[in-house]
Formats: structure tokens, sequence, C-alpha cells
């Protein structure tokens, strides 16, 4: 489900950093408005209980297999979208930094695709209405089941319009479609259970424990920043979709055709782009942290292409010359990290 | 987050659990590299990893010379690569099952390499193995010689919002606490059930929440004391050395390799110039 970095091109990888950072900042400042103090250890301690949680596993009824919990909901039930959406993004940083786990580029996909749909999209939509403030009944967990499949699925369409939108891959859209729907709803059924199974849990052993839930069911909710979002994310999927339905009928015709040309496959999202661009100057999240660099390097790679891309042309010479000179580049990179070997540390511990 | 893969990956993942902390052990070492400003480190990486992905899909050869810059950091850093090595291979599944379709769907032939016919698939299959390594490998190489304190402190510093930053350091100093009482419970599950089986999800659902009561009740605890202590909401990171003239160099010298190599294929150079086929 994490989407790696190289599978991603820095175009679509920029953009969804973009989105997920102007949403973090967004969070953020909600956050400020409303900190409840003992909020910011809470945060903490239920990023590290996703980890911890998903070292135990249950069995499916029915299966032979076992699931676990993911985590995106339950910290929405626990925390309301807007902490949950800062601790989900937290974990999946850290899954990145320290497992390896998608990546950096790819990073902005990952909170978007696990973090953004649990949190803005299904428990407000779905959960929520569904569940009527109840926890510990099979209507909530009806509504865990349906609120978690649906979050996931919609993570696992943007999984393959990313991949599809940067062109590394070279799998078909519709049947990658076929590969990760159906996974990612059963996937999604069983992290309902999981969810279900522990909010009814908690809420029988400990009801005050879920005091964003009791909350939220007080409160009349600001519903404004619900439907930003939701626009948005209507109007990158109405956007890209409609253009997929329109150009490219078929799959493997699309893949073909987009080996011969790129251009095509740039402008559809030049529109979405520049849109988050400027939304992204607004924000000005890190604001030295490279997307300027990022989109010269789109650009570059435009200008670079069409020279780069005719590859039939390849002969026997250059590739040749290619092949020998990656390997002697190789080999100059090994020596230069032999030389550069720093000493075995000393392993006094001392030193910082 | 792995659930789609099987036991095989939770293990490794129940493996990795330990070594985050060994990663943490790797930062503390000294080093040219280690003494590198994060902000330097995290800057000539992301454009590192953006510079790599740029590149049309079917480049290998450009991007050799690309492997200079986690090999120097692996080595200047005095990181154990076998190590990292392990890192990259646990992640790699994904990558791997995406990027195995394309020899299956594009079969021009592109190159002969003496009997052998290469395919445009098999080339960008090995394009994205090679793209997947090296940046898996730059990434766990940045954060392995910076450490999670320096590069989150470093990060604040470029923009990162002050909530997020410290949500990202109150994570880490948790993991450990909370997952030494999932390891205990998990301990506790094995021994009483004797044969491993899965559980059902009722004993899940109550040992999960049980879990989580004990880790908010131990969130509760941490925050008294730290209220005792004068916290006001914001985790104070020390200060490092302002943004020296090696950390420019750093900078400045990474990101021209990166647009050199990006612009000129200098594999393909020397190899011309070793072959002698000047074009």
């Amino acid at each position: 489900m994490h989407m790696a970095d190289a599978l991603i091109s820095p175009a679509v990888g920029g953009t969804f950093w973009a989105f997920t950072g102007g949403l973090i900042v967004y969070c953020a400042r909600k956050l400020k408005q409303t900190l409840r103090d003992n909020l910011v250890p809470m945060m903490g301690v239920l990023g590290a209980f996703i980890f911890a949680a998903q070292m135990l596993n249950f069995s499916i009824p029915g299966t032979g297999s076992s699931g676990h919990l993911g985590g995106g909901l339950i910290l929405t039930i626990l925390l309301g979208p807007h902490a949950a959406f800062i601790v989900m993004a937290s974990v999946l940083t850290v899954q990145a930094f320290f497992f390896a786990d998608g990546g950096l580029l790819a990073l902005g996909c990952n909170i978007f695709n696990l973090g953004f749909f649990p949190a803005f999209v299904a428990y407000p939509l779905l959960y929520r209405p569904f569940a009527k403030g109840e926890f510990a009944t099979a209507r909530a967990a009806a509504a865990a089941i349906v609120a978690a499949a649906v979050s996931l699925e919609l993570g696992a369409f943007f999984v393959v319009l990313q991949t599809k939108l940067s062109g590394i891959s070279e799998l078909p859209f519709g049947s990658f479609m076929l590969l990760m729907l159906p996974i990612h709803l059963a996937i999604g059924v069983v992290e309902g259970l999981a969810t279900a199974a522990v909010v009814s849990f908690v809420v029988r052993a400990r009801p005050e424990a879920l005091p964003a839930a009791c909350e939220s069911a007080r409160t009349p909710k600001n519903l404004r920043p619900l439907w930003v979002g939701f626009l948005l994310a209507a109007a990158i999927l109405g956007g890209v979709a409609s253009w997929f339905a329109s150009s490219h009928p078929d799959g493997l015709e699309w893949s073909m055709f987009k080996v011969s040309g790129k251009e095509e496959l740039e402008t559809p999202t030049g529109g979405i782009h520049e849109t988050l661009a400027g939304v992204q100057k607004k924000t000005a999240i890190l604001p030295d942290y490279g997307f300027r660099t990022n989109e010269g390097d789109a650009h570059n790679e435009e200008g670079a292409e069409p020279m780069a891309e005719p590859w039939p042309a390849v002969s026997a010479g250059t590739s040749v010359s290619g092949i020998v000179g990656g390997l002697i580049t190789l080999a100059l990179a090994g020596v230069t990290g032999l030389a550069l070997k720093a000493r075995p540390p000393r392993s006094d511990g001392s030193n910082r | 987050m792995v659930r789609t893969g099987s036991v095989e990956i939770l293990k490794a993942l129940a493996v990795d659990w330990i070594s985050i902390g060994r990663m943490d052990e790797w930062a503390r070492r000294d080093s040219p590299v280690h003494r590198l400003d994060a902000r330097a480190k995290a800057i000539v990486t992301l454009g590192f990893i953006v510079a790599v992905m740029s590149f049309p899909r079917h480049d290998i050869s450009a991007l050799v010379p690309f492997i200079l810059y986690p090999v120097i950091l692996t080595s200047a850093g005095g990181l154990p690569a076998r190590e990292l090595f392990k890192k990259i291979l646990v992640a790699a599944p994904f990558a791997l099952a995406v990027g195995l379709f394309n020899p299956l769907l594009d079969r021009r032939p592109v190159a002969l390499v003496g009997p052998l016919t290469i395919t445009g698939g098999w080339l960008s299959f090995a394009s994205v193995l090679f793209r997947f390594v090296l940046t898996v490998w730059a990434a766990l190489a940045l954060v392995a010689c910076t450490g999670m304190y320096r590069l989150v402190a470093g990060l604040e510093r470029l923009g990162l919002p002050r909530v997020f930053a410290t949500q990202l350091l109150f994570l880490y100093r948790y993991l450990f606490v909370v997952a030494d009482e999932g390891v205990r419970m998990k301990r506790g599950v094995d021994l009483r059930a004797g044969v491993k089986k899965a559980l059902t999800l009722r004993v899940y659902g109550s040992l999960m929440g049980h879990l989580l009561l004990r880790s908010l009740d131990r969130a509760e605890r941490v925050h008294r004391a730290m209220l005792s202590r004068g916290f006001d909401g914001e985790i104070r990171v020390i200060r490092s050395k302002p943004f020296c003239a090696k950390d420019w160099l750093f900078v400045g010298g990474g990101l021209a390799f990166f647009i050199i190599a990006r612009a000129w294929n200098l594999a393909s150079a020397v190899g011309r110039l070793m072959t002698g086929s000047v074009s």
C-alpha cells in the first residue's frame, strides 16, 4: 500500500507533498486553536500505539489468514480528524525514515492515501452519520467496516493513479485497478473489524477515553473545511478521471501511447499542479525545501525528453559505451567509498 | 501497514523494530558527515531523490553516477553497509511487485548484447530497481548519519510546523515504551495460548484495547510529570551550530553534481572515452 519513491515522478510527488504539506499546516493551526493541553502527549502515544498494534494479529473469521489494525480510522475516532491526520502523517514519516517504507519523495502521496481519506472523508461522511454516536453496537461496527473499506479503496485508487501519472510502471490503469481494489476491499473490511473491536472494548472499559468522540457528538460541527477538502479531492479525481475516460478508453492502448510521447501526460496534471503550487506558495510550508528545483527538474525533464525518448535508436555502440561507462563509474564510486571509509568508530559511547 | 504481506514481512518488521534503536546508535557516532548540518543533508538528499526520479524510465547508465552520493554518505559516515542493505531489501516488495509487470507489458527490443535481445520492459524494470536502491539507500543513510532529533530540529528550522515536529519527537520517544508494552503482551499471549495461532477478534479487541488504555495512562502520567517541570506544549531542541561554510559547500557541491549528472550522461561519456568510440 505504501507508494515507493522508485515508482513516482517528481511532479506527482511534489504535487502531493504540497497538498499534504498545506493540510498539515492547516491541521496544526486548527489544533493550536483547540489545544487541550494533554493532547500533545496523547497524540504521541497513540502514534506509538499504532506501531505496536501491528505486532499482534487476529484470525479473520472464516478464512485462514490474519489481520491487524491499520490506523487511520481508529485514530480519527479517538482524536478527531485534525489531530488524527497529524498523527497519521507522523507515523508514516517515521516509517519512511526508519523502515524505508514508502520514501521521502512519496511521503506526500502516502500521507494523502492513508491519512486524508479516513480522517477527512470516511469519518465525517460515513462513520459519524452511520454510527450516530454509538460505539459498542453492531451499527457502530458496520459503520467502522464501511468507513474503513471506503477509505482504503480510495487510498488504493490513488496509489494506482499516482503510479500511472508518474509513468514509471508500465502497468495499465485498468488491470492495476483490478489488482489493487479487491485486495484493499478485503483489507479495509479487516481494518474495520479490528477498529470496531478495539473501540467497543475501550468504550465499555472506559468511556471517558473517547473525549474527541464525545465532544464531537455534542457540539455541532463546522463543515466548511470538510467541504473544501472534499471539493479539492473531487477536483483532482474528476480532472484526472475525465481525462482518462475521454482520451484513453483502453488502459493498454494508453500505455502504448505513452511510450511514444509524454507531452500529453504533463498537460492534464499541469492545471492541478499549478493550482496546488499556488496554494503551496500561500501556505509556504518548507519554503527552501526544493520545490523550486523540483519544478525546474520537471521542466528540465520535458526539455530533455524528446532527445532521450525516441529510444529504439539505441545503437550497439552507444549501448556498449553505456554499459562500459556504467561499470567504470560504479567501480569509481566503490573506490571513492573505500577511500572515504571512516575509521572504525570508537565505541566509548562518550562522543556525541 | 504492511498488512498485504505475509508472515515474512511481519517477521522482518519485528526485526526492524529493534534496528530503529540501532539506527539511533549509528547516528550518535561522529564523522565529517555526521557533523554536517541536518538541513544541508536533508536538502541535498531531497535534491538527489528528485534528480534520480526525474529521469525517463529507460535510463540506467545515466543513473549510475548518482550512486556516488549514498556511497559517500555511507562510507564517510562509517555506516555499516551490510545492515543498511538488509533494510533496503525489507522495503523492496512493493516496488518489486509493480515493477515486475514492466517486462511483461513492454516487449519492444531496444538493444542487442551479444545473442541476447533486451526489451524495453526489462530495461525499465532494471531502472526501477536501481532507482529503488538509490532512493531508499540515500534516505536511510540520511537518517542513520543524522538521527531523529537533529533531523526533526533541522526540518523545523526549514519550515516544518511546530506542532508536527513536536508530534514526531513525541512519537519517536514513545515508540520504544509502547512497543515494549506490546511485546510483553504478546509474550503473555504466546505463553498462555500454547500453540501459536492467531487470536480471535474478540480477544484481539480487548488486548488491543488494554494496550491502548495502558498507553493513554502512560501518556497521562508523562504529561503530568512534564507539566510539573514546566512543559508548555513545545519540545525544545538544542539548536545546533549555524549553517557554516562546509554546509554551504556540501549543498552547493551536491546539487551541482546532481544537475551535471542529470544534464549529461556521465557514465556513457566515460564509456566512450574508454572504448574510444568518440562520436
